[in-house]
């Protein structure tokens, strides 16, 4: 355990040695604000709930959260400390799930950033701060599933750019599998119980469920096995480049 | 301490190393010498278990690299090729990172990082992140890290790469200073590194071993070894080199002039000491000598004799 707490340590403090962590922070908030109060009209819609700010973020994700993980082990293998990092006494899993927690507790700082738009509706009206609470979970919960797939991509490359391009696409296809777009292209020929599978692979509909402010322990499970699975298959490819 | 044995690495059509064995003791400091791609890197990368070999293994203090890769791993001090270190970070902060993830805290932390930055000089670039030092301070800076833990088995690759000679000196006089209660290797391309601060020289040439011995064996290998070369005026040269060439111990000669003087060169049949009778046959002829001396041999010549260069290598590996 101290060797994941030494591992997280180091790399949470890298995003912060860099103008990184601060640009994208500000980027990030930027955006959020943009997009709620601008394209989602918050304060047309005379609606005190964060419903609008959430619908967003899913979307928003798909591009900040590669970002974030793009450079988890690219960056590594690039500079040579891979070598370093995997010849430590340190067993693979720690290092594996260090990296990944200092991701998540970052993206963590950056959704926590938002709460002025959470004192803005509260200065406005009276929302139901239950489900405010729940989302934001929900928020952090789906963020950490982009990021397991984000790390686990960017294992496979030393090359940033590929790994952010690849986990866009991977996580635009998670994010979306519920919808239309990918369900119509199964249902004319796959069977019902591969469409519902697709189907419930959807971000975007775990995501909304929590937003409703109805945590179901289902959609907690399948955010939470997402990232063990993500996390286990970055440990499979970190191992398999070993082989050479 | 360290037990190599079978060791066997391909990548694709290619076998960089291919069935090396090797056995480490403690107290000795091995130099890894061979041409570059002959695989002195891939053999270390192994050793500290970041390759998986495809047969074989490493064993580091009894420990297997591959079967418990951990405890083989805290008994290693490991300077991987090119000296990699975390840019953004100042060497402290490094160095706090390395004592923590093996499992150094407090006092002794600081105690195991006082003395790495002691004996690698680094007290003055303490705080600059590591990104902004110079090439000799990052090399040395890998060699922090790598002895961090006073491991008692060493393994660095180049560890003196980059550096100025008085850096050179320092790292092999640390080198020296450590080799009492370790088994260390490091490749290197510098053969006077060897001849400084080795006790045994192992060359290897696509992947196996061609020559294991102390550097004053390898040297004896040498067409120079017990060679003798006279400076003298440089009327006497031919006569010289004639009489000489006479001499029942002497296998060839060779001349040339050098600065208003020349130097002939006798080389020993068999390579034995040659040199009393060729300052016996100089003080009989009369020469006038200026200077006289043998020599124990070139481990360059040895090198070259006994490895292959890179482009004959990977015009055969194509084939």
């Amino acid at each position: 355990m101290s060797s994941v707490w030494a591992i997280f340590k180091r790399e949470f403090a890298a995003y912060f040695a860099t103008p990184l962590a601060y640009v994208f922070i500000v980027i990030f908030l930027f955006t959020m604000g943009a997009f709620t109060f601008y394209i989602g009209r918050f304060y047309e819609t005379n609606m005190a709930s964060l419903e609008i700010f959430f619908s967003y973020q899913p979307w928003l994700y798909l591009f900040f959260i590669p970002a974030i993980a793009m450079r988890l082990w690219a960056e590594e293998r690039r500079t040579g400390t891979m070598e370093l990092l995997l010849t430590l006494p340190v067993p693979l899993w720690a290092t594996v799930v260090g990296k990944f927690l200092a991701a998540w507790a970052f993206t963590g700082v950056a959704l926590a950033l938002t709460f002025p738009i959470w004192i803005t509706v509260n200065y406005l009206g009276h929302p139901d701060n239950g489900v405010i609470v729940a989302s934001y979970l929900g928020s952090l919960l789906m963020a950490g599933a982009y990021l397991a797939i984000g790390a686990c991509i960017s294992a496979t490359t030393k090359n940033q750019v590929i790994a952010f391009v690849v986990s866009v696409v991977v996580c635009f296809l998670f994010t979306i599998s519920g919808a239309p777009l990918v369900i119509d292209f199964f249902q004319a020929w796959a069977p019902f119980a591969l469409v519902s599978a697709i189907s419930s692979f959807s971000f975007l509909t775990h995501f909304l469920a929590i937003t409703q402010g109805v945590i179901d322990l289902r959609d907690l499970i399948f955010f939470f096995s997402l990232i063990t699975l993500f996390l286990a298959a970055n440990i499979v490819l970190v191992d398999l480049k070993r082989v050479g | 301490m360290l037990e190599i044995a079978g060791l066997t690495k391909r990548f694709g059509p290619i076998t960089a190393v291919a069935g090396l064995d090797l056995t480490v003791r403690k107290g000795e400091v091995l130099g890894f010498l061979g041409p570059n791609g002959a695989g002195k890197s891939t053999t270390m990368k192994m050793a500290a278990g970041f390759l998986a070999p495809d047969a074989g293994s490493a064993r580091i203090c009894g420990h297997d690299v591959e079967a418990d890769t951990l405890a083989a791993q805290r008994n290693l001090g490991y300077l991987p090729e090119g000296a990699p270190a975390y840019p953004d970070m100042t060497p402290r902060q490094f160095l706090r990172f390395v004592a923590e993830v093996r499992g150094l805290s407090g006092d002794s932390a600081t105690a195991a990082i006082s003395s790495a930055v002691g004996n690698t000089e680094l007290d003055p670039v303490l705080d600059q992140p590591i990104d902004t030092l110079s090439k000799g301070f990052k090399r040395r800076v890998g060699v922090a890290q790598a002895i961090l833990h006073n491991p008692p088995v060493l393994i660095m690759d180049e560890p003196t790469d980059g550096l100025d000679p008085n850096q050179k000196h320092a790292v092999r006089e640390l080198i020296r200073a450590m080799s009492r209660d370790k088994a260390i290797v490091i490749s290197t391309h510098l053969l006077e590194e060897v001849e400084a601060v080795c006790t045994r020289a192992v060359i290897i040439d696509r992947g196996r071993i061609v020559a294991d011995g102390t550097p004053a064996e390898l040297l004896a290998r040498s067409r120079h070894h017990n060679a003798v070369t006279l400076q003298l005026a440089a009327a006497d040269a031919e006569r010289a080199a004639a009489a000489l060439t006479t001499l029942p111990s002497v296998a060839s000669v060779e001349h040339g002039p050098k600065n208003g003087t020349a130097s002939v060169t006798a080389f020993s049949k068999d390579r034995a000491v040659l040199i009393d009778d060729v300052i016996g046959l100089a003080s009989r002829e009369g020469w006038d000598v200026k200077e006289v001396y043998a020599e124990p041999g070139r481990l360059d010549e040895v090198f070259r004799s006994l490895t292959t260069h890179d482009a004959t290598r990977a015009r055969e590996s194509r084939a």
